[in-house]
């Protein structure tokens, strides 16, 4: 007789898992985490491009349109309110997407100019910002790929059968991602990839 | 009858493209040493050597540090193979994060170094990449992978050394410790569980399957088949001592003998079981893209 009211016990437990409760608050959490850490680098970049542009400014003071594309960008990244709330407004997030985006073409121009220069390029300080900046553009990929695959992974759970009735319950809805259209405009720099490059980068 | 063989013949066409477009990426070897070498570049004796050295430095500093090189890291650019890779091999201890994974892509003409949240403050990126320069670029240059390898993993080493970091766990406290916090759950698990298979099975039937499971699960968290049998045994008797009791739960001579017998945990897990058969595996470090890339 226990042993069947345990069992009963024990099913009416797992039916209260299944609806998907926990499941929901785990991967809410799950993206607030890699948004953080998003937020984290893209602040850790920003905090670079002053120094950035100090130093090559020094080389290359002619390149003005470059050096102000580059100020001019990170002005923009400064002036939105990067919070973790952020992912929970789709258009914010858009907005705060393509600045970053912006930011990023921006710097990837900078480093292509700076290709003229070989002064520069043989300098110590610049190296550091130079490994520095890719560094971080790398942790910010990595980043991003994480909280892509969280916001799927959360979006999955919220839409599928018996969990989307909690998620509704709840008010808990999609979470923008970060679209494929900011990543077409990331990677159209190719304009600037053109750059007669001295050295072939030792094949 | 007929279309069968066509279809067998169709379908390794068919797959790849429909599966991953033009180009698969390419998928991360199993961590089976420190040292994995996909090209057959290094010689067995120089693979000897260069584990040797990681696994005196794991041994005394808890770091791990691991090789790999490849021939080319296909469609991917090596830093996003890399990232990929130490995702999958988890090298670092756990919670301290001190995995660091050397990436050579011969054909590629490609190297990098990917340090783990742990070790970002000491191989910084600025550092990462001045290894890269000036200890192991020009020697791939000249086509020393050995050479190469050896110098950045002995300045990986010397920098790390400089750091203060936990000290190394022995191998065979590392998992016990897990298995010692989830102890009490376990043995609540076991206490419903068993009084349940004892209603379903009998008593002595009951018991053994209680003791059956017992057993399998500390197998298959030691790895050591006379464990899983202690425990499994140990596990019957005190199954069989709570059904004897009675009215159940409060047979606190069962339990107490059951528990200060040792069962668990006891001498079977400290024999070194895991980790000490030669095998390598990651610690569950965690990686988030730092680290230096390069080309020579």
């Amino acid at each position: 007789m226990r042993a069947i009211a345990l069992v009963v016990g024990l099913v009416a437990l797992s039916a209260l898992s299944g609806c998907g409760y926990n499941r929901i608050q785990g991967q809410d959490e799950a993206i607030k985490a890699n948004w953080s850490e998003v937020l984290n680098q893209y602040q850790r970049r920003a905090d670079l491009v002053p120094n950035l542009v100090a130093t090559v400014k020094g080389f290359a003071a002619q390149e003005q349109a470059v050096l102000l594309g580059v100020t001019e960008a990170r002005a923009k990244v400064g002036t939105i309110q990067a919070t973790p709330e952020l992912v929970n407004d789709a258009a914010a997030f858009k907005k705060f997407t393509a600045a970053q985006g912006e930011l990023s073409s921006a710097l990837k121009s900078l480093l292509a100019v700076t290709e003229n220069y070989p002064q520069l390029k043989s300098d110590a300080n610049f190296l550091a910002l130079q490994s520095q900046l890719e560094g971080t553009e790398n942790r910010i990929t990595v980043a991003r790929n994480r909280y892509i695959e969280a916001v799927r992974e959360y979006n999955v759970t919220i839409r599928s059968f018996p969990s989307n009735l909690t998620a509704k319950m709840f008010s808990y809805s999609e979470k923008p991602n970060f679209a494929v259209e900011n990543e077409a405009a990331i990677a159209k720099p190719p304009t600037v990839e053109f750059n007669p490059a001295p050295k072939p980068a030792g094949q | 009858m007929r279309r069968a063989p066509l279809l067998v013949a169709l379908a390794p066409a068919l797959l790849p493209g429909g599966a991953a477009g033009a180009q698969a990426p390419l998928a991360v070897p199993p961590l089976g040493a420190r040292v994995t070498d996909l090209t057959g570049t290094l010689t067995a004796a120089e693979q000897g050597q260069l584990e040797q050295q990681l696994r005196a430095f794991e041994e005394r500093k808890g770091t791990q540090i691991a090789v790999l090189m490849v021939a080319s890291t296909g469609p991917e650019d090596i830093a996003q193979y890399s990232i990929r890779v130490v995702e999958a091999w988890k090298l670092g201890r756990k919670k301290v994060d001190d995995g660091v994974l050397v990436l050579v892509a011969r054909d590629d003409h490609a190297v990098r170094i990917e340090v783990g949240y742990g070790l970002e403050g000491v191989v910084t990126d600025v550092l990462a990449s001045r290894i890269l320069d000036e200890a192991m670029k020009p020697l791939l240059r000249q086509g020393q992978y050995f050479a190469a390898l050896q110098a950045g993993t002995g300045q990986l080493m010397k920098l790390i050394d400089g750091e203060p970091l936990p000290p190394p766990d022995k191998q065979w406290s590392r998992n016990p410790r897990g298995l010692w916090n989830s102890l009490p759950a376990l043995f609540f698990v076991f206490l419903i569980g068993s009084s349940v298979l004892r209603a379903i099975f009998g008593r002595v039937g009951g018991a053994a399957v209680a003791g059956g499971g017992v057993g399998l699960i500390a197998w298959a968290i030691s790895h050591i088949v006379f464990a899983g049998l202690g425990v499994g045994v140990l596990g019957f008797l005190l199954a069989l001592a709570l059904g004897l009791g009675g009215r159940g739960w409060s047979s606190g001579g069962g339990f107490g003998g059951g528990l200060g017998g040792g069962g668990f945990g006891g001498g079977g897990f400290g024999g070194g079981g895991f980790g000490g058969g030669g095998g390598f595996g990651g610690g569950g470090g965690g990686f988030g893209g730092g680290g230096a890339s390069g080309r020579w």
